[in-house]
Protein backbone atom coordinates (compact mmCIF):
# COMPACT_ATOMS: atom_id res chain seq x y z
CA UNK A 1 0.00 0.00 0.00
CA UNK A 2 1.02 3.46 -0.87
CA UNK A 3 2.88 4.96 1.71
CA UNK A 4 1.93 8.44 1.91
CA UNK A 5 4.58 10.28 4.30
CA UNK A 6 5.72 13.69 3.23
CA UNK A 7 8.09 16.42 4.62
CA UNK A 8 6.13 19.74 5.27
CA UNK A 9 8.30 21.16 2.53
CA UNK A 10 7.07 18.91 0.12
CA UNK A 11 3.49 18.89 0.49
CA UNK A 12 3.72 23.17 0.54
CA UNK A 13 5.57 22.69 -2.82
CA UNK A 14 2.19 21.47 -4.38
CA UNK A 15 0.50 24.80 -3.55
CA UNK A 16 0.42 27.56 -6.15
CA UNK A 17 -0.66 31.20 -6.34
CA UNK A 18 -4.22 32.15 -5.69
CA UNK A 19 -5.26 28.73 -4.18
CA UNK A 20 -8.25 27.93 -2.11
CA UNK A 21 -6.93 26.70 1.28
CA UNK A 22 -8.75 24.87 3.91
CA UNK A 23 -7.38 24.99 7.08
CA UNK A 24 -8.87 22.81 9.86
CA UNK A 25 -9.22 22.94 13.54
CA UNK A 26 -10.91 25.73 15.67
CA UNK A 27 -9.66 29.11 17.05
CA UNK A 28 -6.62 28.27 18.40
CA UNK A 29 -6.74 24.35 18.84
CA UNK A 30 -5.29 21.90 16.33
CA UNK A 31 -4.22 23.79 14.24
CA UNK A 32 -1.90 22.67 11.39
CA UNK A 33 0.64 25.52 12.64
CA UNK A 34 3.75 23.55 10.95
CA UNK A 35 2.43 23.79 7.83
CA UNK A 36 1.29 26.82 7.93
CA UNK A 37 4.89 27.80 9.16
CA UNK A 38 5.76 26.06 6.19
CA UNK A 39 3.82 28.53 4.04
CA UNK A 40 5.29 31.26 5.36
CA UNK A 41 8.67 30.15 4.57
CA UNK A 42 7.50 29.53 0.58
CA UNK A 43 7.33 31.57 -2.21
CA UNK A 44 2.84 30.91 -2.24
CA UNK A 45 0.97 34.22 -2.30
CA UNK A 46 -2.91 35.52 -2.95
CA UNK A 47 -4.37 32.70 -1.50
CA UNK A 48 -7.88 32.11 -0.49
CA UNK A 49 -8.19 30.74 3.34
CA UNK A 50 -10.83 28.92 4.30
CA UNK A 51 -11.06 28.67 8.53
CA UNK A 52 -12.71 28.79 11.95
CA UNK A 53 -9.83 31.53 12.31
CA UNK A 54 -7.51 31.14 14.81
CA UNK A 55 -3.23 32.07 14.99
CA UNK A 56 -3.07 30.04 11.29
CA UNK A 57 -4.79 33.63 9.74
CA UNK A 58 -2.49 35.53 11.61
CA UNK A 59 0.60 34.34 10.63
CA UNK A 60 -0.83 34.12 7.47
CA UNK A 61 -1.71 37.57 7.15
CA UNK A 62 1.69 38.56 8.80
CA UNK A 63 3.14 37.59 5.41
CA UNK A 64 0.85 38.91 3.57
CA UNK A 65 0.00 35.59 1.99
CA UNK A 66 -3.91 36.78 2.25
CA UNK A 67 -6.09 37.83 -0.82
CA UNK A 68 -9.44 36.96 0.97
CA UNK A 69 -9.98 35.34 4.17
CA UNK A 70 -13.32 33.10 4.31
CA UNK A 71 -14.21 32.49 8.12
CA UNK A 72 -17.08 32.73 11.23
CA UNK A 73 -14.39 34.22 13.38
CA UNK A 74 -10.92 35.01 14.12
CA UNK A 75 -9.92 34.45 17.76
CA UNK A 76 -7.27 33.40 19.50
CA UNK A 77 -9.80 31.55 22.57
CA UNK A 78 -7.51 32.50 25.77
CA UNK A 79 -7.01 36.01 23.98
CA UNK A 80 -10.34 37.43 22.07
CA UNK A 81 -8.84 38.81 19.02
CA UNK A 82 -5.94 38.24 16.31
CA UNK A 83 -3.77 41.55 16.15
CA UNK A 84 -2.29 40.43 12.56
CA UNK A 85 -6.21 39.78 11.32
CA UNK A 86 -7.34 42.97 12.97
CA UNK A 87 -4.32 45.33 11.41
CA UNK A 88 -5.13 43.43 7.31
CA UNK A 89 -8.87 44.70 8.38
CA UNK A 90 -8.19 47.74 9.46
CA UNK A 91 -5.84 48.13 6.74
CA UNK A 92 -8.09 46.89 3.89
CA UNK A 93 -5.43 44.82 2.79
CA UNK A 94 -7.63 41.66 2.75
CA UNK A 95 -11.04 40.79 1.32
CA UNK A 96 -13.41 38.83 3.59
CA UNK A 97 -16.59 36.24 3.36
CA UNK A 98 -18.16 36.36 7.14
CA UNK A 99 -20.38 33.95 7.53
CA UNK A 100 -22.21 32.72 10.55
CA UNK A 101 -20.28 29.44 11.54
CA UNK A 102 -23.37 27.36 10.95
CA UNK A 103 -23.39 28.84 7.02
CA UNK A 104 -19.71 28.06 7.41
CA UNK A 105 -20.17 24.22 7.73
CA UNK A 106 -22.59 24.05 5.33
CA UNK A 107 -20.65 25.34 2.76
CA UNK A 108 -18.20 23.00 3.73
CA UNK A 109 -21.06 19.71 3.51
CA UNK A 110 -22.18 20.78 0.04
CA UNK A 111 -19.33 20.75 -1.88
CA UNK A 112 -18.31 17.50 0.53
CA UNK A 113 -21.69 16.35 -0.53
CA UNK A 114 -21.13 17.54 -4.31
CA UNK A 115 -24.24 19.53 -4.14
CA UNK A 116 -24.74 23.37 -5.47
CA UNK A 117 -25.87 24.73 -2.00
CA UNK A 118 -27.48 23.77 1.58
CA UNK A 119 -30.34 25.54 2.82
CA UNK A 120 -30.32 27.20 6.61
CA UNK A 121 -32.00 29.25 8.83
CA UNK A 122 -28.71 31.05 9.45
CA UNK A 123 -27.62 34.31 8.29
CA UNK A 124 -31.64 35.50 7.96
CA UNK A 125 -32.31 39.14 8.82
CA UNK A 126 -28.34 39.32 9.76
CA UNK A 127 -26.21 41.67 7.92
CA UNK A 128 -24.11 38.47 6.36
CA UNK A 129 -26.57 38.75 3.55
CA UNK A 130 -26.12 42.07 3.36
CA UNK A 131 -22.37 42.09 3.60
CA UNK A 132 -22.22 39.10 0.89
CA UNK A 133 -24.29 40.45 -1.60
CA UNK A 134 -23.56 37.15 -3.90
CA UNK A 135 -25.62 34.96 -1.63
CA UNK A 136 -29.12 33.79 -2.69
CA UNK A 137 -32.16 32.73 -0.77
CA UNK A 138 -34.41 29.84 -1.95
CA UNK A 139 -38.05 28.91 -1.57
CA UNK A 140 -39.17 25.32 0.05
CA UNK A 141 -40.88 23.82 -2.88
CA UNK A 142 -43.43 22.41 -0.12
CA UNK A 143 -46.63 23.72 0.85
CA UNK A 144 -44.37 25.54 3.46
CA UNK A 145 -43.22 27.68 1.30
CA UNK A 146 -40.25 28.89 3.79
CA UNK A 147 -37.44 31.00 2.21
CA UNK A 148 -33.91 29.66 4.01
CA UNK A 149 -30.25 31.05 3.18
CA UNK A 150 -28.95 28.86 -0.08
CA UNK A 151 -25.05 28.57 1.51
CA UNK A 152 -22.99 27.74 -1.35
CA UNK A 153 -20.30 24.91 -1.68
CA UNK A 154 -17.09 26.06 -0.61
CA UNK A 155 -14.67 23.97 -2.82
CA UNK A 156 -11.20 23.79 -1.43
CA UNK A 157 -8.41 23.24 -3.60
CA UNK A 158 -6.10 21.92 -1.14
CA UNK A 159 -7.31 21.11 2.80
CA UNK A 160 -4.38 21.41 5.50
CA UNK A 161 -5.58 19.35 9.04
CA UNK A 162 -3.56 18.31 12.43
CA UNK A 163 -4.70 14.86 13.89
CA UNK A 164 -2.40 13.08 16.71
CA UNK A 165 -2.07 10.09 14.89
CA UNK A 166 -1.69 8.25 11.90
CA UNK A 167 -0.70 5.69 9.64
CA UNK A 168 1.59 5.52 6.91
CA UNK A 169 -1.55 4.89 4.28
CA UNK A 170 -3.30 8.31 5.95
CA UNK A 171 -5.50 6.95 8.43
CA UNK A 172 -5.68 9.52 10.18
CA UNK A 173 -6.79 9.86 14.46
CA UNK A 174 -7.95 12.48 16.68
CA UNK A 175 -7.74 11.27 20.73
CA UNK A 176 -9.09 14.75 21.90
CA UNK A 177 -12.34 15.63 22.70
CA UNK A 178 -13.71 17.37 19.68
CA UNK A 179 -12.68 16.18 15.92
CA UNK A 180 -13.64 19.78 14.66
CA UNK A 181 -14.76 20.08 11.10
CA UNK A 182 -11.67 18.30 9.89
CA UNK A 183 -12.89 15.42 7.82
CA UNK A 184 -15.38 17.90 6.41
CA UNK A 185 -12.29 19.94 4.96
CA UNK A 186 -10.75 17.08 3.66
CA UNK A 187 -14.49 15.98 1.90
CA UNK A 188 -14.39 19.32 0.45
CA UNK A 189 -10.60 19.25 -0.92
CA UNK A 190 -9.16 18.23 -3.80
CA UNK A 191 -5.97 17.66 -2.31
CA UNK A 192 -5.51 16.58 1.37
CA UNK A 193 -2.61 16.68 3.78
CA UNK A 194 -2.90 15.62 7.31
CA UNK A 195 0.04 16.42 9.93
CA UNK A 196 0.09 13.94 12.89
CA UNK A 197 2.13 14.10 16.36
CA UNK A 198 3.29 10.74 15.57
CA UNK A 199 3.08 8.11 12.37
CA UNK A 200 2.28 4.31 13.83
CA UNK A 201 1.09 1.39 12.29
CA UNK A 202 -2.32 0.54 11.56
CA UNK A 203 -3.02 -1.43 14.37
CA UNK A 204 -1.31 0.68 17.13
CA UNK A 205 -4.60 2.96 16.02
CA UNK A 206 -6.67 0.88 17.28
CA UNK A 207 -4.69 -0.56 20.23
CA UNK A 208 -5.99 2.21 23.08
CA UNK A 209 -8.60 4.59 21.09
CA UNK A 210 -11.91 3.29 19.90
CA UNK A 211 -12.17 3.51 16.58
CA UNK A 212 -15.03 6.23 16.34
CA UNK A 213 -11.87 8.15 17.25
CA UNK A 214 -10.23 7.12 13.27
CA UNK A 215 -12.13 10.36 11.73
CA UNK A 216 -10.40 9.81 8.47
CA UNK A 217 -9.81 7.19 6.20
CA UNK A 218 -6.96 6.66 3.34
CA UNK A 219 -8.90 7.68 0.32
CA UNK A 220 -9.75 10.92 1.38
CA UNK A 221 -5.84 11.77 2.30
CA UNK A 222 -3.14 12.35 -0.01
CA UNK A 223 0.09 13.09 2.15
CA UNK A 224 1.22 12.51 6.17
CA UNK A 225 3.18 14.68 7.63
CA UNK A 226 4.93 13.70 11.03
CA UNK A 227 5.00 16.83 12.94
CA UNK A 228 5.66 16.54 16.77
CA UNK A 229 4.60 19.40 18.25
CA UNK A 230 2.92 20.32 14.66
CA UNK A 231 -0.30 22.15 16.29
CA UNK A 232 1.89 24.39 18.52
CA UNK A 233 0.81 26.92 20.23
CA UNK A 234 -2.39 25.77 19.86
CA UNK A 235 -3.87 22.68 21.59
CA UNK A 236 -3.15 18.96 20.19
CA UNK A 237 -4.54 17.27 24.02
CA UNK A 238 -4.24 14.84 25.04
CA UNK A 239 -0.54 15.46 23.61
CA UNK A 240 -0.39 18.81 24.77
CA UNK A 241 -2.17 21.88 25.68
CA UNK A 242 -2.33 25.17 24.79
CA UNK A 243 1.09 26.74 24.86
CA UNK A 244 -0.49 29.96 26.23
CA UNK A 245 2.67 31.54 27.00
CA UNK A 246 3.90 31.26 23.87
CA UNK A 247 0.31 32.61 23.04
CA UNK A 248 0.18 35.74 24.78
CA UNK A 249 4.49 36.47 23.60
CA UNK A 250 2.59 35.98 20.06
CA UNK A 251 -0.29 38.18 20.47
CA UNK A 252 2.31 41.02 22.22
CA UNK A 253 4.44 41.23 19.51
CA UNK A 254 2.06 40.66 16.51
CA UNK A 255 0.36 43.89 18.27
CA UNK A 256 3.84 45.71 18.35
CA UNK A 257 5.19 46.36 14.62
CA UNK A 258 8.78 47.52 17.04
CA UNK A 259 9.03 44.16 18.72
CA UNK A 260 7.53 42.27 15.18
CA UNK A 261 11.13 41.68 13.40
CA UNK A 262 12.43 40.41 16.64
CA UNK A 263 9.59 37.35 16.69
CA UNK A 264 9.40 37.00 13.55
CA UNK A 265 13.55 36.69 12.87
CA UNK A 266 13.77 34.29 16.06
CA UNK A 267 10.89 32.09 15.61
CA UNK A 268 10.14 31.86 11.86
CA UNK A 269 12.89 32.34 9.90
CA UNK A 270 14.39 29.01 9.97
CA UNK A 271 12.58 25.48 9.26
CA UNK A 272 10.17 23.44 11.92
CA UNK A 273 12.97 21.94 13.64
CA UNK A 274 14.77 24.84 14.29
CA UNK A 275 11.05 26.78 15.24
CA UNK A 276 10.65 23.92 17.94
CA UNK A 277 14.37 24.31 18.99
CA UNK A 278 13.66 28.17 19.72
CA UNK A 279 10.60 27.33 21.37
CA UNK A 280 12.05 24.80 24.00
CA UNK A 281 14.34 27.77 24.67
CA UNK A 282 11.67 30.20 25.15
CA UNK A 283 10.08 27.91 27.61
CA UNK A 284 13.47 27.57 29.42
CA UNK A 285 13.42 31.16 30.00
CA UNK A 286 10.30 31.06 31.89
CA UNK A 287 11.87 28.60 34.62
CA UNK B 1 -24.01 37.65 55.68
CA UNK B 2 -23.17 41.58 53.95
CA UNK B 3 -24.92 43.13 51.63
CA UNK B 4 -24.58 41.24 47.82
CA UNK B 5 -22.07 43.21 45.16
CA UNK B 6 -23.73 44.60 42.03
CA UNK B 7 -21.86 41.58 40.50
CA UNK B 8 -23.58 38.99 42.54
CA UNK B 9 -26.58 40.96 41.59
CA UNK B 10 -26.00 40.86 37.84
CA UNK B 11 -25.36 36.37 38.76
CA UNK B 12 -28.60 36.34 40.32
CA UNK B 13 -30.38 38.35 37.12
CA UNK B 14 -28.72 35.92 34.43
CA UNK B 15 -29.89 33.36 36.84
CA UNK B 16 -33.35 34.34 36.44
CA UNK B 17 -33.23 34.17 32.71
CA UNK B 18 -33.22 30.52 32.69
CA UNK B 19 -36.45 29.69 35.46
CA UNK B 20 -38.62 27.74 33.71
CA UNK B 21 -36.48 26.46 30.87
CA UNK B 22 -36.14 22.77 32.68
CA UNK B 23 -33.86 20.35 30.70
CA UNK B 24 -32.73 22.44 28.03
CA UNK B 25 -28.69 23.14 27.20
CA UNK B 26 -27.93 26.36 28.11
CA UNK B 27 -24.38 28.20 26.60
CA UNK B 28 -23.37 30.57 29.14
CA UNK B 29 -20.82 33.04 27.30
CA UNK B 30 -18.44 35.13 29.63
CA UNK B 31 -18.19 34.46 33.80
CA UNK B 32 -20.86 36.24 34.71
CA UNK B 33 -23.16 34.12 32.40
CA UNK B 34 -21.45 31.54 33.45
CA UNK B 35 -22.11 31.94 37.43
CA UNK B 36 -25.38 32.47 36.32
CA UNK B 37 -26.39 29.52 34.80
CA UNK B 38 -24.38 27.03 37.41
CA UNK B 39 -26.69 29.32 40.22
CA UNK B 40 -29.65 28.59 39.01
CA UNK B 41 -28.65 24.53 38.16
CA UNK B 42 -28.15 24.54 41.77
CA UNK B 43 -31.39 26.23 43.09
CA UNK B 44 -34.20 26.44 41.02
CA UNK B 45 -33.41 24.90 37.52
CA UNK B 46 -31.80 21.60 38.06
CA UNK B 47 -32.35 19.77 35.04
CA UNK B 48 -30.20 22.32 33.28
CA UNK B 49 -27.38 20.72 30.38
CA UNK B 50 -24.10 22.47 30.64
CA UNK B 51 -21.32 22.17 28.66
CA UNK B 52 -17.34 22.61 29.79
CA UNK B 53 -16.59 25.26 26.85
CA UNK B 54 -15.21 22.31 25.07
CA UNK B 55 -17.43 19.13 23.48
CA UNK B 56 -18.07 17.49 26.96
CA UNK B 57 -21.52 18.22 29.16
CA UNK B 58 -21.01 18.16 32.71
CA UNK B 59 -23.19 17.43 35.19
CA UNK B 60 -23.75 19.60 38.66
CA UNK B 61 -21.27 17.65 40.39
CA UNK B 62 -18.94 17.98 37.17
CA UNK B 63 -19.65 14.36 36.10
CA UNK B 64 -19.40 13.84 32.43
CA UNK B 65 -22.81 13.42 31.01
CA UNK B 66 -22.65 13.63 27.63
CA UNK B 67 -20.70 14.53 24.25
CA UNK B 68 -21.02 17.55 22.06
CA UNK B 69 -18.75 18.97 19.65
CA UNK B 70 -19.25 22.09 17.63
CA UNK B 71 -20.52 20.12 14.77
CA UNK B 72 -23.14 19.04 16.42
CA UNK B 73 -23.97 21.74 18.15
CA UNK B 74 -24.34 24.06 14.39
CA UNK B 75 -25.98 20.72 12.22
CA UNK B 76 -28.14 19.81 14.84
CA UNK B 77 -28.66 21.40 18.48
CA UNK B 78 -28.68 25.20 17.01
CA UNK B 79 -31.45 24.40 14.33
CA UNK B 80 -33.13 21.69 16.60
CA UNK B 81 -33.56 24.53 18.86
CA UNK B 82 -33.62 23.25 22.24
CA UNK B 83 -31.29 25.92 23.75
CA UNK B 84 -30.58 29.16 25.46
CA UNK B 85 -27.74 31.08 24.53
CA UNK B 86 -26.10 34.35 26.59
CA UNK B 87 -23.79 36.23 24.53
CA UNK B 88 -22.12 39.49 25.10
CA UNK B 89 -22.28 41.92 22.79
CA UNK B 90 -20.12 45.11 21.63
CA UNK B 91 -23.41 46.94 20.53
CA UNK B 92 -26.77 46.35 20.26
CA UNK B 93 -29.68 48.67 19.31
CA UNK B 94 -33.55 49.34 20.21
CA UNK B 95 -34.84 46.57 19.03
CA UNK B 96 -32.29 44.06 19.68
CA UNK B 97 -29.73 43.68 16.68
CA UNK B 98 -26.50 42.57 18.23
CA UNK B 99 -22.80 43.35 16.75
CA UNK B 100 -19.66 41.25 17.59
CA UNK B 101 -18.54 40.81 14.20
CA UNK B 102 -16.93 44.72 13.68
CA UNK B 103 -17.11 48.64 14.18
CA UNK B 104 -17.36 51.01 11.42
CA UNK B 105 -17.53 50.07 7.60
CA UNK B 106 -17.83 45.99 7.35
CA UNK B 107 -15.38 46.56 4.11
CA UNK B 108 -12.94 48.25 6.38
CA UNK B 109 -13.38 48.25 10.04
CA UNK B 110 -12.14 50.77 12.22
CA UNK B 111 -12.40 48.00 14.65
CA UNK B 112 -12.18 44.20 13.65
CA UNK B 113 -13.96 42.48 16.29
CA UNK B 114 -14.75 38.44 16.84
CA UNK B 115 -16.34 38.14 13.64
CA UNK B 116 -20.34 36.70 13.35
CA UNK B 117 -20.03 33.69 14.65
CA UNK B 118 -22.87 31.73 15.60
CA UNK B 119 -25.00 35.30 16.52
CA UNK B 120 -27.10 34.94 13.02
CA UNK B 121 -27.99 31.01 13.19
CA UNK B 122 -28.48 31.61 17.28
CA UNK B 123 -31.35 34.48 17.25
CA UNK B 124 -33.37 33.01 14.43
CA UNK B 125 -33.25 29.11 15.97
CA UNK B 126 -33.59 29.46 19.80
CA UNK B 127 -33.97 31.60 22.40
CA UNK B 128 -31.19 34.32 23.31
CA UNK B 129 -30.64 36.50 25.57
CA UNK B 130 -27.27 39.34 26.24
CA UNK B 131 -25.03 39.86 28.79
CA UNK B 132 -23.34 43.74 29.06
CA UNK B 133 -20.76 43.87 32.01
CA UNK B 134 -20.44 47.77 31.56
CA UNK B 135 -23.60 49.64 30.21
CA UNK B 136 -22.98 52.42 28.00
CA UNK B 137 -23.86 54.56 25.11
CA UNK B 138 -20.95 53.08 22.87
CA UNK B 139 -22.89 49.77 23.48
CA UNK B 140 -26.44 50.74 23.66
CA UNK B 141 -26.28 52.20 20.11
CA UNK B 142 -29.03 53.68 18.17
CA UNK B 143 -28.11 51.57 14.81
CA UNK B 144 -25.59 48.37 15.51
CA UNK B 145 -22.16 48.36 12.65
CA UNK B 146 -22.99 44.91 11.39
CA UNK B 147 -25.86 42.91 12.52
CA UNK B 148 -24.79 39.28 13.98
CA UNK B 149 -27.26 38.86 16.38
CA UNK B 150 -30.88 39.46 14.43
CA UNK B 151 -32.78 41.77 16.34
CA UNK B 152 -36.78 42.56 16.49
CA UNK B 153 -36.81 44.97 13.11
CA UNK B 154 -34.56 42.33 10.82
CA UNK B 155 -36.28 39.37 11.86
CA UNK B 156 -39.63 41.06 10.69
CA UNK B 157 -38.02 42.21 7.38
CA UNK B 158 -36.21 39.07 6.46
CA UNK B 159 -40.24 36.86 7.08
CA UNK B 160 -41.72 34.65 8.75
CA UNK B 161 -38.79 32.19 7.88
CA UNK B 162 -36.24 34.37 10.25
CA UNK B 163 -39.49 34.97 12.44
CA UNK B 164 -40.59 31.44 13.16
CA UNK B 165 -38.17 30.46 15.91
CA UNK B 166 -36.58 34.42 16.37
CA UNK B 167 -36.93 34.98 20.52
CA UNK B 168 -34.82 37.50 21.77
CA UNK B 169 -35.32 37.23 25.49
CA UNK B 170 -33.65 39.78 27.91
CA UNK B 171 -30.61 41.61 28.27
CA UNK B 172 -28.84 41.69 31.46
CA UNK B 173 -26.28 44.51 32.13
CA UNK B 174 -24.14 46.38 35.21
CA UNK B 175 -27.55 48.06 35.56
CA UNK B 176 -30.28 46.47 35.25
CA UNK B 177 -32.43 43.84 33.49
CA UNK B 178 -34.52 44.48 29.79
CA UNK B 179 -36.51 43.01 27.56
CA UNK B 180 -38.19 43.58 24.20
CA UNK B 181 -41.74 44.15 24.95
CA UNK B 182 -42.17 47.53 24.71
CA UNK B 183 -43.83 49.32 21.19
CA UNK B 184 -42.95 47.71 18.43
CA UNK B 185 -40.63 45.63 20.28
CA UNK B 186 -38.56 48.45 21.54
CA UNK B 187 -36.04 47.77 24.35
CA UNK B 188 -37.36 48.49 28.08
CA UNK B 189 -36.52 47.69 31.14
CA UNK B 190 -37.67 45.27 33.08
CA UNK B 191 -36.44 46.19 36.98
CA UNK B 192 -33.23 48.24 37.98
CA UNK B 193 -30.63 46.99 39.72
CA UNK B 194 -30.72 47.83 43.69
CA UNK B 195 -28.84 51.59 44.09
CA UNK B 196 -29.17 52.39 40.09
CA UNK B 197 -31.53 55.23 38.95
CA UNK B 198 -33.33 55.72 36.04
CA UNK B 199 -31.37 58.52 34.95
CA UNK B 200 -27.96 56.46 34.95
CA UNK B 201 -29.51 54.11 32.63
CA UNK B 202 -31.07 56.77 30.37
CA UNK B 203 -27.58 58.57 30.41
CA UNK B 204 -25.83 55.28 29.36
CA UNK B 205 -28.23 54.61 26.43
CA UNK B 206 -28.31 56.01 22.95
CA UNK B 207 -31.63 55.24 22.79
CA UNK B 208 -34.60 56.34 24.06
CA UNK B 209 -35.58 52.91 26.90
CA UNK B 210 -38.53 52.88 28.21
CA UNK B 211 -38.09 52.69 32.07
CA UNK B 212 -41.32 53.83 33.85
CA UNK B 213 -42.20 50.13 34.60
CA UNK B 214 -38.73 49.45 35.79
CA UNK B 215 -39.35 47.33 39.00
CA UNK B 216 -36.62 46.67 41.10
CA UNK B 217 -33.93 43.15 40.62
CA UNK B 218 -34.34 40.98 43.27
CA UNK B 219 -31.36 40.86 46.18
CA UNK B 220 -29.72 37.53 46.38
CA UNK B 221 -31.13 34.83 48.68
CA UNK B 222 -28.42 34.44 51.72
CA UNK B 223 -27.82 30.89 50.60
CA UNK B 224 -27.50 32.38 46.61
CA UNK B 225 -24.97 34.55 48.37
CA UNK B 226 -23.55 31.39 50.13
CA UNK B 227 -23.15 29.20 46.40
CA UNK B 228 -21.81 32.02 44.92
CA UNK B 229 -18.96 33.50 47.40
CA UNK B 230 -18.15 29.43 48.85
CA UNK B 231 -18.75 27.26 45.96
CA UNK B 232 -19.19 29.20 42.58
CA UNK B 233 -16.48 31.90 42.71
CA UNK B 234 -14.37 31.70 45.64
CA UNK B 235 -11.56 33.92 44.17
CA UNK B 236 -14.40 36.41 43.62
CA UNK B 237 -13.26 37.28 39.82
CA UNK B 238 -16.56 38.58 39.27
CA UNK B 239 -16.00 41.82 41.09
CA UNK B 240 -13.29 42.17 38.40
CA UNK B 241 -15.89 41.78 35.47
CA UNK B 242 -18.63 44.38 37.16
CA UNK B 243 -16.73 46.81 39.23
CA UNK B 244 -18.44 47.24 42.63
Amino acid sequence: MADKTATADEVVAELEDGMTIGIGGWGSRRKPMSLVRAILRSPVKDLTVVSYGGPDIGLLASAGKLRRVVFGFVTLDSIPFDPWFGRARESGSVEVTEYDEGMFAAALSAAAQRLPFLPTRAGLGSDVLRVNPGLRTVRSPYSDGEELVAVPAQRLDVAFVHLNRADARGNAQYLGPDPYFDDLFCLAARKRFVSVERVVDTAELTAEAPVQSLLLNRSTVDGVVESPGGAHFTTAVPDYGRDERFQRHYADCAKDPERWPDFADRFLSGDEKAYQAEVARFAKEAT
Amino acid sequence: MNEASRAEVAVVAVAELFRGDGELLVSPMGLVPSLGARLARLTFEPDLLLSDGEAHLLDGDGVLEGWQPFRKMLEVIVPHGRRHVVMGANQIDRYGNQNISAIGEHARPVKQLLGVRGAPGNTVNHRTSYWVPKHSSRVFVENVDVVSGVGYDSAAKAGPSAQRFHDVHRVVTNLGVFDFGGSDHAMRAVSLHPGVEAGEVAEATSFEVELDSAGVTRQPSSEELRLIRDVLDPSGTRDREVRP
